[in-house]
């Protein structure tokens, strides 16, 4: 079924815009229209099924499943879902404040908070159309590991002292909020506007992810990574890491960089170094923490999660070696 | 008089959800009593966790996420 975009692709590239095959230009703008056109279909599609079936996830029912359960049990829910529910940056302070006064550990916490920026289904599917589900399945799983090794971590180093006292201060209101009841119609409406808001945030992300990948898929030959970056060379992976501190990009628009990248041959571990690091750590989500977080707790959290994709590359380079 | 309460940290949604319930408000004519809290520890107190919510009378009707018009209408009569 998706073939239609690449011959949609083909018939602008080689037939409207009248390049010639086979040349670099062609193939950076074939491959620029077939991945935008592509991402942006699956991306409606598949987040109106999603928005609406998580509708009947909030993080508030998430809080409440959370409550009083095993550490082990607690931890594993945690990241699954931290990977299905999205929040929008603005709620993840109110979000922290109420989780922990409401008694959820800081680990369970934290192990959510760094799971859910970084895993999320619709990637997760996308991946698995442009690169294989096998990539889909390690990205999920590595993406899941961090967040409950880190919020584990957190929990046995007692790094509560890092986090600002006057959160543990809170007291919640008593008894829970009544929900308010939704209609089938609503939950559809309310997935369609989630849809248009996420397309409109992350449309520039994806476009300039595409272009990147096209780049680098018609101009950067294929043994130039073969020469810098191979697995073969010891600083890749850190590199790659480091490269992506400061680089943000929602995660939607780094799979067609992680695409180009894989298939000029980057192997899969640095890849997957380069995209976590590239969605997980954004300045200003750690502008935003940093009025409930100590600065101590927050280079705590970049410099964890930095290791863990180092060694998360240098894991998967020498399995796939 | 209704107490509407809208509850956001300073997000554009939030701050365009207040607009659109003063908007409507006007034009149909409700005088309401409109507050917006930007306090996330108020928020997070008062038992919400996604932004933007909103509270009518105390009682929540809504949250995460933009509202639309004629759900305003229904919580303002």
């Amino acid at each position: 079924m998706l073939e239609i975009f690449t011959t949609l692709a083909g018939a602008i590239t080689y037939d409207l815009l009248q390049i010639d095959r086979g040349t670099r230009l062609a193939d950076a703008v074939h491959f620029f229209i077939e991945d935008t056109t592509k991402i942006f279909f699956l991306l409606t599609v598949l987040m109106l099924i999603v928005g609406f079936l998580r509708s009947w996830v909030s993080p508030e029912k998430v809080r409440h499943w959370l409550d009083g359960k095993p550490k082990i049990i607690a931890y594993s829910l945690a990241v699954i879902l931290g990977a299905v529910t999205p929040f929008c940056s603005c709620s993840s302070i109110p979000l922290f404040i109420a989780f922990l006064s409401s008694g959820i550990p800081l680990g369970v916490t934290m192990a959510f908070l760094i799971t859910s920026p970084m895993v999320n289904e619709v990637a997760a599917i996308l991946f698995g159309e442009a690169i294989g589900w096998s990539f889909t399945l390690a990205y999920v799983a590595v993406g899941m590991g961090t967040g409950m090794i880190g919020g584990a971590l957190i929990d046995v180093l007692k790094l509560d002292k890092w986090v600002e006292p006057f959160v543990f201060q809170v007291k919640m209101a008593e008894g829970d909020l009544d929900e308010p009841k939704l209609t089938a119609k609503k939950r559809l409406s309310h997935a369609w506007g989630e849809t248009v808001d996420i397309l409109k945030r992350v449309w520039l992300y994806v476009l300039i992810g595409v272009g990147v990948g096209a780049g680098i898929h018609g101009f950067v030959p294929q043994e130039w990574f073969i020469e810098h970056a191979s697995a073969d060379n010891l600083f890749a992976v850190p590199m790659a890491v480091l490269m992506a501190v400061p680089l943000y990009s929602n995660v939607t628009g780094v799979v067609p960089v992680a695409e180009v990248l894989i298939a000029k041959g980057l192997p899969v571990g640095t890849t997957l170094a380069f995209i976590m690091s590239t969605v997980a750590i954004s300045l200003p989500e750690l502008v935003i923490l940093r009025k409930v977080l100590k600065p101590q707790m927050l280079a705590f959290f970049v410099g964890y999660l930095a290791l863990a994709f180092i060694i998360v590359g240098y894991g998967f380079n020498w399995f796939y070696g | 008089m209704k107490k509407v309460e809208v509850f956001g940290t300073g997000c554009k949604k939030c701050i365009t959800t207040e607009e659109m319930i003063k908007t409507k408000a006007d034009s149909i004519g409700a005088e309401i009593d409109l507050h917006h809290i930007y306090d996330p520890v108020e928020i997070a107190s008062r038992g919400i966790m996604t932004t933007p919510a909103v509270m009518v009378d105390g009682k929540l009707v809504h949250k995460g996420g933009l509202p639309d018009a004629a759900e305003i209408e229904d919580w303002l009569k």
